[in-house]
C-alpha cells in the first residue's frame, strides 16, 4: 500500500449534517437495469479516465516504438535494404503491429493490477451483465492502441514514410490491427486473471513476445532465414497481421490475407473469452 | 420458514476452504431485516470470507446462503440486485475522483448521465466531501475515504449493506461519524451488517452479535444475552493505593470463591462472581462480603461497583483468549502476549 501524500486534504471541520444525510439516504427506486453495452462502455470511460488521471501509463506504448523505428532505420535500415529511406517504407507497418500487439500485454498487467484492489469487488456485486469490466476495459485499451498507433504513424511520416494506400489505407489497416488487438486482448486478459502479480503478467507476456515480432516479417523479409526458422515464421500470426497492413498501407490490399486476420481473430476472441469469463466468476 | 418476510440473511452450515485451511467452518446465521447485525471477532477468524460469500464474490465449499430468499449461488444476480458492499480495503478508485467514481457507480447502477452526477454532488454533499469533490481519492484521508466508501455504496440505498471492518484504522472521531451514519441507514429502512474486531463498536451499533472464532459461530445473541450468558457479574474495584493490589487480589479470591483478574490499570481489580438475577438479596450479600474483607484488612477503596461483565470479558470467557485489538495492518505481537491482565484462581 501506498503512503499518503502530503497534501491529503484535511478533516478537522466536517460535521455530519443530520438533515442532508436522512435526504441523501431517503431510498430512490433503482433505475432500470442497464444494458450490457451500456455498462461496458461506462468501463470504457473509467479507463479513459484513467488515463487522464495517470498518463505516465502511456510512456511505455510511446517511448519503446519509437526507440525501435529510430534503432532500426538509421542503424541497420541502410545495411538491411540499401538505404534508410527504403527501410523505412519497409519496417513502419511492422513496427505499428509490434506496438499494438506488445500493447496489449498492458491489458492483461493493468486488469491485474486493477483486481488486487478493492475496487474490483464493488463491481463484482453489482448487478450488471457480468462481462463488462472485462469488456469495458478492452474497449479502453482501443483508445490506448489508437494513440499508439498514430505515434508510430506520424513518427513514420516525419522521418518520410510515405504510404502510396493513403489516408484511406492508413486507417484500414488501423482499424484491422485493432479487431486483430481485440482478440489478443483476451489471452492477456486471462494471463492477468490467472497470473499473482502484474510483473508476472509483463514477464510472461514479453517472453510469449519477443520471440513472435522478431521471428516474423516485422524487421527483414524471411527469405534469408534458414528453412525451418521460414516455416515458423510463415505460420506466425503476427506474420500474417504484418503482410495485411503493408498490403493496406501500400494500397494493394490482399483479400486473403485481411480475412485470414479477421478469422484469428474471431477464433482467439472465441477461444480465450469463454476460459476468461469461467475463470472471472471464480476468482477468490 | 413460517415468516411469511425473508430474513435478510439466512446462513447455515456454511463452508469456505482454502486448500487445506477451512476459513469458515460451519457458520450458522440468521439476521432480521431491519436490524444491525455484528460480526465479532479477531483477525483471520472468518468474518470477511462469510461476508464475501453473502455478497457474491466467493462460492460456498459447503453449506447454503440465502439473502432476502435468494441463494447466493443460484440467485447471484438477484442477491446483487439487493446488497452493497463496503470492503476492509477502499472498495473505491483512488485514481479517479469523488464525483467520478460516484457518477461511475451511478451509470452502472443505471441512472442516466445527468441523473448519475446529480446523485453523486447529492451524496457528496451529505457526506460533506464537496470540497473534495474535484480530487483523487488517493488523496483524501482515511476517514474521508472510508466515508465515499460508504456513499458509493448507497448510490442506490441497498436492503442490506455488508461494511467489512467500517472503522479499523480510523481515529474516533472518524470512527463516530461511520457510526452515525451506519444509525442512520438503519433509521432509514436498511439492513446493515458489519464486521468488526471491536467489542465496543459492536457493543454500540449492533442489535445482535455474533462471535466468530477460527471459523465457527461460538456465541449469539444481543449483547446483554451474551453478557448473561457468561452467568455472572462482575465486581469492579479501584484501590487508593496500588501497593495492597495484591493482598486484595488474595482476599477478594478468598471471599468471593472466584477468578479475580488485575486489569491494566495498577489500582484496578475486577472479579466475575456468579449474580442470581432473581434473588436481589443474594447478590447484596456477594457484594457487602467483598467490601467488608476489604475493610476488615484496612485497605482503602477508590471505588466499588457490581455491574454486567464487559464484552471484553465475555470473548475472554468463550473463547479462553482476549479479542485481538490490532489493525489488519498491524498484526501486534504475539497473542498469548497480549493479554493485559494476569490470571489468578
Amino acid at each position: 500500500m501506498s503512503t499518503i501524500p502530503a497534501d491529503v486534504q484535511a478533516d478537522t471541520t466536517f460535521e455530519l449534517d443530520d438533515a442532508a444525510l436522512r435526504a441523501a439516504l431517503s431510498t430512490r427506486a433503482r433505475p432500470p437495469r442497464p444494458s450490457g453495452l451500456s455498462t461496458s462502455l461506462t468501463f470504457g470511460w473509467r479507463a479513459l479516465l484513467k488515463i487522464k488521471h495517470v498518463p505516465e501509463q502511456l510512456f511505455d506504448v510511446t517511448i519503446f516504438p519509437v526507440m525501435l523505428t529510430l534503432m532500426f532505420t538509421y542503424l541497420f535500415g541502410g545495411a538491411l535494404a540499401g538505404s534508410t529511406e527504403d527501410y523505412l517504407q519497409f519496417l513502419l507497418p511492422g513496427i505499428l503491429v509490434q506496438t499494438v500487439i506488445f500493447t496489449t500485454v498492458y491489458t492483461g498487467v493493468t486488469l491485474n493490477t486493477d483486481m488486487e484492489r478493492g475496487v474490483f469487488d464493488r463491481f463484482r456485486s453489482l448487478p450488471i451483465w457480468r462481462p463488462s469490466p472485462l469488456v469495458g476495459a478492452q474497449l479502453g485499451d482501443m483508445v490506448r492502441y489508437t494513440l499508439g498507433s498514430i505515434v508510430v504513424i506520424v513518427l513514420g511520416i516525419v522521418l518520410g514514410f510515405r504510404p502510396d494506400g493513403g489516408v484511406q489505407g492508413v486507417v484500414a489497416a488501423v482499424a484491422l490491427l485493432l479487431v486483430f488487438a481485440f482478440g489478443i486482448g483476451w489471452i492477456f486478459t486471462l494471463l492477468g486473471l490467472v497470473m499473482r502479480t502484474p510483473n508476472a503478467v509483463m514477464s510472461v507476456g514479453m517472453m510469449v513476445l519477443f520471440p513472435l515480432t522478431f521471428a516474423s516479417n516485422i524487421f527483414v523479409s524471411p527469405d534469408t532465414m534458414p528453412e525451418w526458422l521460414q516455416t515458423f515464421v510463415d505460420h506466425n500470426p503476427v506474420t500474417r497481421m504484418v503482410t495485411a497492413t503493408r498490403g493496406l498501407m501500400a494500397g494493394d490490399p490482399s483479400a486473403g490475407e485481411i480475412g485470414w486476420v479477421l478469422l484469428a481473430a474471431l477464433l482467439f476472441t472465441a477461444v480465450f473469452a469463454p476460459i476468461v469469463m469461467r475463470r472471472y466468476q471464480r476468482i477468490n | 420458514m413460517a415468516t411469511s418476510e425473508h430474513a435478510a440473511v439466512e446462513v447455515e452450515g456454511l463452508v469456505k476452504t482454502f486448500g487445506e485451511t477451512r476459513a469458515v467452518d460451519g457458520i450458522d446465521l440468521a439476521v432480521a431485516p431491519g436490524i444491525v447485525y455484528g460480526v465479532l471477532g479477531p483477525n483471520g477468524a472468518g468474518k470477511t470470507t462469510t461476508l464475501r460469500m453473502l455478497a457474491t464474490l466467493l462460492r460456498p465449499t459447503a453449506g447454503t446462503a440465502r439473502v432476502f430468499g435468494h441463494d447466493v449461488v443460484r440467485d447471484a444476480d438477484a442477491v446483487r440486485s439487493c446488497v452493497s458492499l463496503t470492503g476492509q480495503f477502499a472498495s473505491i478508485d483512488e485514481d479517479l475522483t469523488g464525483t467520478e467514481n460516484l457518477t461511475l457507480i451511478g451509470r452502472l447502477v443505471g441512472f442516466k448521465r445527468a441523473d448519475a452526477k446529480d446523485r453523486a454532488a447529492e451524496l457528496l454533499a451529505a457526506f460533506g466531501l464537496t470540497e473534495a469533490e474535484g480530487r483523487q481519492v488517493k488523496k483524501f484521508s482515511g476517514g474521508m475515504r472510508r466515508r465515499i466508501d460508504i456513499a458509493a455504496s448507497i448510490v442506490v440505498t441497498p436492503r442490506l449493506l455488508f461494511l467489512d471492518e467500517p472503522t479499523t484504522g480510523l481515529d474516533p472521531r472518524s470512527r463516530n461519524q461511520v457510526w452515525d451514519i451506519v444509525r442512520a441507514l438503519v433509521a432509514d429502512g436498511t439492513t446493515v451488517l458489519l464486521t468488526t474486531q471491536y467489542l465496543e463498536e459492536a457493543d454500540q451499533l449492533a442489535d445482535r452479535i455474533a462471535v466468530i472464532d477460527h471459523g465457527k459461530v461460538i456465541a449469539e445473541g444481543t449483547s446483554a444475552e451474551l453478557k448473561a450468558s457468561v452467568g455472572a457479574g462482575a465486581v469492579h474495584v479501584r484501590l487508593v493505593d496500588p501497593a495492597h493490589r495484591p493482598q486484595a487480589q488474595r482476599l477478594l479470591s478468598d471471599a468471593l470463591g472466584a477468578q479475580v483478574l488485575l486489569e491494566s490499570e495498577s489500582v484496578a481489580l475486577s472479579a466475575r462472581v456468579a449474580l442470581d438475577r432473581t434473588d436481589a438479596v443474594a447478590s447484596a450479600a456477594t457484594v457487602a462480603r467483598a467490601l467488608d474483607v476489604l475493610a476488615t484488612n484496612r485497605i482503602p477503596v477508590a471505588d466499588f461497583s457490581l455491574g454486567q461483565p464487559s464484552l471484553d470479558e465475555v470473548f475472554l470467557a468463550i473463547t479462553g483468549h482476549p479479542a485481538v485489538e490490532a489493525g489488519s495492518d498491524d498484526p501486534g505481537p504475539d497473542p498469548d502476549a497480549t493479554a493485559d491482565r494476569e490470571v489468578m484462581a
